[in-house]
């Protein structure tokens, strides 16, 4: 007994741990998506700013100066984004597969210019990262059963980012559904021309979208290499940045069902680390791949309209053009 | 999105093209300056990679041959109005079959058949990689674009379960399968030019390649002297105009898909049947993401498709070449300058579009079609 729920409360753990960066992707694909601008380049920017975070904390040893770079290359990226897609009106997919292919050329060529170290940064020290916290009263809590280790080991002990995670959360949700700003948000991304009429600059709306979205996929990104890890791997992101995609299609692009979206696939994936060797009584042992595919795989059940129907933003993927 | 109806043809799909590669290069140029060596030194290097040392043209025509494949794939798809961007994940998949056929018959059966059933094997698991989010686009209205990625990874993982644990060759720990028996495969070419007494310098180039042109003209034929090819470009340009015009909107899409995903699966002939002999993880290594780089640049038409795959082809082969003569620049550099050309080929591929008009009118602008 004692041992499950030792087991349950590790699994619980790592699930918090591997959902933080799908998070705040997610988010950020909420807000760029529900402005009508598809957002593939999710992961090109949190491994763009995964490096950039490194890089600048390793050469300033500050991590909040490594945060505020890392928001600002995510950021620019979003700018290149919306410079090719609202500005120029091109293609959103592309522009965005563009930033994927670019991110991963850039981090590794930089990377080795850099450091000489095949594409990785050094290793940060301890100072340099943003280390767990450790919540008041453990000691105490210590001796509450079930509940105590609860908050010993799941809430308490991480890093400041997995707590901000949260936040954006309930940030994003408020902004969208409880502002004036968010309401206007959501028009764009549905009827543009009624926002048009009525005056609001949906070039100016869109842009300040897909602003938002580069913030939280910089915070992704400064999880992955100043947080969680303590520096900079090639291809880092590991397409963490599409199964937040996923996540936010699975939680049909609304904040709080997105956030249990995120923590059911860092759920599967924990789950799928432990499992790895397990034998499972009338299963057998569950292959890790099938853990690995199954977020996608939901993704695709749910797209098609087996369990629920998503519906995308009704503007999503079309240029904003006055003339019509 | 569309071309200007102003400027003439060879402005549209010649200059602007070629100037939009041009910016992605002096980019590319730019980082590498920063990073402190010459730009024009790193040229010249991929130029003698790619097509001076002995083997280089083989070799750059070996990653041509890829190309060629996953361009098509995206190009057809493209002509849909449909955004494949599952090339990765169905040449995945094309792999499978290629491994299945040649492990299931090439002890007992002749070494040319195999061969040839392997070739339909790589086609047919490819096409089935892509008829499923075909399906589902055509009949469940899911976006092609998510479900297409979602099956990059679903292969991946696929692949992975199959190779680790199925038909791995037992008794050994890398990932693979044992080597094909000897004789099935395509001939390199290398190989064949010595029977003709020819002496021509070792590379992976094999017959894959006679294989793409060859699908090339084909893709041609079907997409411009067509019925079906027809169906299809009515399909991109309107949908609504195709069901008005009594074409079968989703038994289209799913067909479209069907040979797409089939045109990406033939990466597995060049590869496996080519070169490797056996079936091995990750072989398909990016070439399915650089099918739509090529597609964009090579506007969906078999000869754009072939020049563009023959820079991707020059571009990875040079690419390796910096590996050796700089200590800071390394072939990563050309998932930089793909990065780049997507961006500029694709995405921005109208930016020019106003400045060019302008200029074009005042210089030759008698505002009778303007």
């Amino acid at each position: 007994m004692l041992e499950s729920l030792q087991l349950i409360i590790s699994l619980l753990d790592s699930t918090i741990r591997i959902a933080t960066p799908l998070i705040f992707c997610a988010m950020a694909g909420i807000f760029s998506e529900r402005s009508g601008i598809i957002d593939i380049g999710l992961e090109g920017k949190m491994l763009l700013s995964a490096f950039v975070a490194a890089t600048a904390t390793f050469l300033t040893g500050s991590p909040i100066l490594g945060l505020f770079a890392a928001i600002l290359a995510s950021c620019s990226a979003s700018l290149i984004h919306g410079f090719a897609c609202i500005t120029n009106k091109g293609d959103q997919v592309i522009s965005g597969l563009a930033i994927n292919i670019l991110a991963s050329g850039l981090t590794i060529t930089l990377g080795i210019a850099l450091f000489s170290r095949g594409g990785q940064t050094p290793p940060l020290a301890s100072e340099q990262r943003f280390m767990p916290i450790e919540f008041p009263f453990l000691d105490q809590m210590n001796y509450v059963p079930v509940l105590g280790d609860l908050f010993v080991e799941v809430i308490s002990g991480h890093n400041i980012l997995v707590y901000l995670s949260v936040l954006a959360v309930f940030f994003t949700y408020y902004v969208i559904f409880k502002t004036r700003f968010g309401l206007r948000l959501r028009a764009v991304g549905e009827k543009p021309e009624a926002v048009d009429t009525a005056g609001i600059s949906v070039i100016r709306m869109r842009y300040q979208s897909i602003l938002i979205a580069g913030m939280l996929c910089g915070l992704a990104g400064a999880y992955l290499s100043i947080a969680h890890g303590a520096g900079f791997g090639r291809e880092m992101s590991a397409g963490k940045g599409y199964i937040a995609l996923a996540a936010m299609i699975f939680g049909k692009w609304n904040p709080i069902p997105t956030l249990f979206a995120c923590l059911l696939f860092g759920f599967l994936e924990a789950l799928g680390v432990r499992l790895e060797g397990v034998e499972l009584l009338w299963i057998g042992e569950v292959p890790v791949q099938v853990m690995q595919a199954l977020p996608y795989v939901l993704t695709v059940v749910l797209l098609a309209g087996f369990i629920g129907k998503a519906r995308a933003p009704g503007a999503i993927g079309v240029p904003y053009s006055k003339e019509g | 999105m569309s071309d200007s109806n102003i400027i003439p043809k060879w402005l549209s799909v010649g200059v602007i093209p070629l100037i939009n590669l041009f910016l992605a290069f002096c980019v590319s140029g730019l980082f590498i300056f920063f990073i402190g060596e010459n730009p024009l030194k790193a040229i010249s290097v991929m130029i003698k990679g790619a097509f001076y040392y002995p083997g280089a043209i083989g070799y750059t025509l070996y990653y041509t041959t890829n190309f060629i494949f996953t361009g098509l794939a995206v190009a057809l798809a493209f002509h849909a109005r449909l955004f494949n961007i599952g090339g990765e994940g169905q040449a995945y998949v094309g792999g499978l079959g290629v491994g299945l056929v040649c492990l299931i018959f090439d002890q007992h059966v002749v070494s040319f058949l195999v061969t040839i059933l392997a070739i339909l094997g790589s086609v047919i698991f490819g096409a089935i990689w892509g008829i499923i989010p075909g399906y589902l686009q055509a009949k469940r209205g899911s976006h092609i674009v998510i479900t297409t990625i979602m099956f990059n990874f679903i292969a991946a993982a696929l692949m992975v379960y199959l190779l680790v644990n199925v038909i791995i060759e037992p008794g050994q720990m890398s990932p693979e399968t044992r080597d094909f028996a000897s004789g099935v495969g395509l001939v390199q070419i290398h190989i064949l030019a010595k029977y003709l007494g020819l002496d021509m310098a070792m590379s992976p180039l094999n017959l894959s390649f006679i294989v793409a042109l060859t699908v090339s003209v084909g893709f041609w034929f079907l997409v411009w002297r067509t019925k079906f090819g027809y169906e299809v470009r009515s399909l991109g340009h309107s949908e609504t105009a195709a069901i008005y015009a009594g074409i079968k909107v989703s038994s289209t899409i799913i067909i479209v898909m069907a040979i797409s995903g089939g045109l990406a699966g033939l990466v597995a002939i060049n590869e496996l049947l080519g070169v490797h002999n056996k079936l091995l993880l990750g072989f398909t290594a990016g070439y399915g993401f650089t099918g739509i780089a090529v597609a964009l640049m090579g506007r969906n038409h078999p000869f754009g498709i072939f020049l563009a795959s023959l820079l991707f082809g020059a571009l990875y082969q040079g690419g390796t070449e910096l590996d050796f003569e700089f200590s800071s620049i390394t072939r990563e550099m050309v998932l930089l300058i793909q990065g780049l050309i997507i961006l500029f080929s694709g995405a921005l591929a109208y930016m020019l579009n106003p400045l060019v008009e302008r200029v074009y009118l005042k210089y030759y602008g008698n505002y009778s079609n303007a």
